[in-house]
């Protein structure tokens, strides 16, 4: 009998009367990389919840090593050397890269914190794995990729040699997300195991020896990567066929929606966007792409009212926006599916209902003279889970309680019911599950193909490439080429980014 | 729903058990009756209708100061102003009805009421303010505005009305009390008050606010999440001020009822009214509920009136209450504690394991 790294066996959670997993096995093997695939929702997380510690499963027994082990707390993980690189980083930012690595477990001499030591360990086990971190830096000052490392080395640093990416590429450019396969790949050399979850088959398909598909809690199909097509892939996760393409009418574009003319937006004493211009037309979706902090985030904000702007003007439909209010932006005609759906779209512990209301809540028909009339914020409710297919108890079930990809559509039907001029829409699809993704992506084209103007900024190139009309890349603050999504790759488009090649070709 | 909020009872009443447990080990190491205690802390505060009375009317500035809490504290602040805030609305009330003693009563009353409400409102929105444009805590402004006032309030009452000699202003006209004969005689000759009723009405008013209102609904959006709130469209920084606004007004309605129906003038003192502090925790043991604020100020009430009585039927010294109210404060605190415990299924031997994810 093979012995392997974890094992897990008729693993089974409930909660309450909902069972996230059932009888779930897999097995991981030394020096393997097993992606485990499924839509948001599907018990993904709630699986290596168990692995790492932070719960305890209903029924079932997990082995690590060919024992059977009880795991409590993620202490007890650690000692058996999982480490967990979480999708939301856990690092403290005022501190340097080197504290937050040894935070909790300093090596120390005679009481004090032995730095030297520290970090002539870390420094090998860089080496070691190929990974470039700047163990002085302050981690406010480095990039998501290099947060990314530095969690990895976290796990390393601890001896750990099982090691869990929770959906590692979300947040990276195709750049840093080549340097993430290379590590992982250093990973499984070394002897190490990787489990790696994500819902996306490209990255799967690259570096993953065996796949677990998981849906509903059950796992459908364990499958070797080199034998199995992205389709099909696609197929066990989803359920059923699943349609990448997308359909994309002839559209009058000869209007302009919206006009950007030397636009500076200042965020904390720096100039984030500087002398910018931007249109968008009429039945047009205009794909910014660029890597995150290059002032995206400053532009909407600055287009949807929630900063002021220091030079320049911004127009819909040749009315100027400029420093009105947010709600006065909104009420022009400006929708905004934003980049942080937990903590700037949605109120998460407001019903469903009273966020699909939260942009007009103090109108008719939500209410009069100053009263709220839950009646109809509540029918208002249902109609919009109805036609949005969100997917929910009630239309008074908590936004909190929903999945990644029902709160989005929370959003997205919010946005589009109030039929607005100009859909800005920020990462719509991050985090959110297959089934999702396809049904968001059509809305947005439905929008574009009913003559209104998408403003789409995405870190997902493949996003960007499969919807937009034309595509503007953005690097430090201003626009530096714009392409035509039919004529370009995303390895050009990722040049583009980093701001390493002069302009394209003009669209 | 009923699951829900049987749980959220759960947690008080659980504290207010073991806060009175602690009491009785104390008493009890300390050579000291429990029993006969709580028994005599119950016949001083619910025994009588004069004690009922007294109960009754100590409840309505803990009521008033801990909606007021409650209301800053859903739009995300805590307002340790209260103290500040029911003692300007209890000057305010005095002068108002010192000065206009010429009105007819109800007017009287009315526009007492409001002046004292409204000091405390103004006086709180300061706060607010500084918070909006200028970020500052409101912990500290709330904390130095109190110390402020207490100082302003005895400068006036001293200063200008109260005669030469004396510390305290002059008694109001006896038509602008509102401890009528009426309640008096039904009450055995308590303090009990109208105010009591205007109490429990502004009780229903923050329900219907929170529950119904535009406004409130704004005040819980910010206060639960500022960005979110400002990328609808709300006007975060008028929302703070209005809830800010509110919290003090409720408060200085307090004070301006007790110096109307308890109180009837003014004196200096040198300590901020404990009032203003008990009435935060009244709020946090009922969870800021509007309805539940009630209960808690009940219990709270009952305490101090019957605390009272225990050193006057026994040699115990009344301070026990003290620490019974203290622990009760603490255990409400701690309430993490007992969720663990609840989650660790100790609370329900039998049925272990069905619980877990199930609550919403």
């Amino acid at each position: 009998m093979e012995d392997y790294v974890v094992e897990m066996r008729h693993i089974t959670k409930q909660f309450g009367s909902y069972k996230a997993n059932n009888d779930i096995s897999l097995q991981l093997r030394k020096g393997e990389i097993l992606a485990l695939l499924g839509e948001n929702g599907a018990g993904k997380s709630t699986l290596m919840g168990m692995l790492s510690g932070l719960l305890e499963p209903t029924d079932g027994e997990i082995l690590i090593n060919g024992k059977v082990v009880k795991m409590e707390n993620p202490r007890d993980a650690k000692k058996l050397g999982i480490g967990m690189v979480h999708q939301h980083f856990m690092l403290i930012p005022a501190f340097s890269v080197l504290e937050n690595i040894i935070l909790g477990d300093e090596p120390t001499k005679a009481t004090r914190i032995d730095y030297k030591k520290a970090a002539s360990d870390i420094e090998k086990l860089a080496k070691k794995y190929h990974l470039d971190i700047d163990v002085n830096a302050k981690v406010r000052d480095i990039t998501v990729g290099m947060q990314q490392r530095v969690e990895i080395m976290k796990a390393l640093y601890r001896k750990a040699n099982v090691f869990i990416f929770d959906e590692p590429t979300a947040a990276l450019t195709p750049q840093e997300i080549e340097q993430l396969i290379k590590i992982l790949r250093a990973l499984a050399e070394e002897g190490n195991s990787v489990i790696f979850i994500t819902h996306k088959l490209k990255e799967i398909k690259e570096v993953a020896d065996r796949c677990v598909v998981i849906r509903m809690g059950k796992v459908i199909e364990t499958v070797q990567v080199a034998e199995t097509k992205e389709e099909v892939l696609a197929e066990m996760m989803v359920g059923r066929k699943v349609n990448f393409a997308v359909e994309k009418k002839e559209t009058d574009k000869s209007k302009t929606i919206l006009s950007v003319n030397g636009l500076n937006v200042e965020a904390h004493g720096l100039l984030k966007v500087k002398d910018l211009d931007l249109n968008v037309h009429s039945g047009e979706i205009v794909g910014v792409a660029g890597v995150d902090g290059n002032g995206q985030s400053e532009l909407i904000e600055a287009i949807t009212g929630l900063r002021k702007i220091k030079k320049g003007s911004i127009e819909l439909k040749g009315k100027p926006l400029q420093n009105l209010s947010a709600r006065r932006i909104s009420e022009a005609g400006v929708g905004c599916i934003p980049e942080d759906r937990q903590n700037v779209g949605l109120i998460l512990p407001f019903t469903i209902a009273e966020n699909l209301v939260l942009k007009s809540y103090y109108k008719k028909p939500a209410s009069r003279h100053g009263l709220l009339n839950y009646k109809k914020i509540n029918e208002l409710g249902k109609q919009l889970i109805k036609s949005f297919d969100i997917r929910s108890q009630s239309e008074k079930e908590l936004a909190g309680d929903l999945s990644g990809g029902n709160q989005q559509k929370v959003i997205v039907a919010r946005e589009i019911s109030a039929s607005p001029d100009l859909l800005i829409a920020a990462n719509p699809t991050r985090g959110v599950d297959i089934g999702a993704i396809e049904y968001i992506h059509e809305k947005i084209i439905e929008q574009r193909n009913t003559g209104r103007g998408v403003l789409l900024i995405s870190f997902e190139l493949d996003e960007i490439l499969k919807l937009s009309d034309r595509i503007v890349v953005m690097h430090e603050g201003q626009i530096v080429g714009e392409i035509d999504p039919r004529h370009t790759s995303s390895e050009e488009l990722g040049l583009m980014m980093a701001g390493k090649t002069p302009i394209g070709q003009e669209g | 729903m009923n699951t829900k909020s049987l749980k959220g009872l759960a947690i008080p009443l659980v504290s207010v058990l073991a806060g009175f447990i602690v009491g009785a080990i104390l008493m009890l190491i300390f050579g000291y009756d429990p029993i006969q205690n709580y028994q005599n802390l119950l016949v001083g505060s619910l025994g009588g209708v004069y004690s009922i009375g007294e109960t009754l009317r100590n409840m309505i500035s803990l009521i008033l100061t801990a909606l007021g809490f409650a209301v800053a504290s859903k739009a995300g602040f805590f307002n340790i102003g209260g103290p500040g805030q029911y003692l300007i609305g209890w000057f305010g009330a005095i002068v108002f009805t010192l000065k206009f003693s010429h009105l007819p009563a109800i007017i009287l009353i009315i526009g007492a009421l409001l002046c004292g409400a409204l000091a405390g409102g103004l006086w709180s929105m300061i706060a607010g303010i500084l918070r909006a444009y200028f970020g500052t805590s409101e912990v500290i402004t709330t904390i130095m505005l109190n110390y402020i006032i207490l100082y302003i309030v005895n400068f006036a009452v001293k200063g200008w009305l109260a005669s030469k000699g004396s510390d305290s202003s002059p008694n109001i006209t006896s038509k602008a009390n509102l401890n009528t004969p009426f309640l008096q005689h039904i009450t055995d000759n308590s303090t009990f008050n109208w105010g009591f009723f205007i109490a429990l009405a502004v009780v229903a008013l923050v329900w219907f606010y929170f529950n119904k209102t535009k406004s409130g609904f704004e005040i819980q959006a910010v206060g639960l999440n500022e960005s979110a709130s400002q990328y609808a469209g709300v006007n975060v920084k008028r929302t703070i001020i209005i809830a800010m606004l509110i919290s003090g007004l409720l408060a200085g309605l307090g004070g301006a009822i007790d110096g109307l129906g308890n109180f009837e003038n003014i004196s200096v003192s040198n300590n901020l009214p404990n009032v203003g502090f008990n009435g935060m925790a009244v709020a946090l043991l009922a969870a800021e509920n509007p309805i539940g604020i009630v209960f808690a100020a009940l219990l709270f009430s009952a305490l101090q009136i019957g605390g009272l009585s225990i050193s006057v039927y026994s040699n115990t010294p009344s301070e026990i209450v003290d620490i019974v109210i203290a622990s009760i404060i603490f255990f409400v605190g701690i309430k993490y504690a007992f969720e663990l415990m609840a989650k660790k299924g100790w609370f329900n031997r039998k049925n272990k394991v069905e619980k877990g994810g199930a609550e919403k």
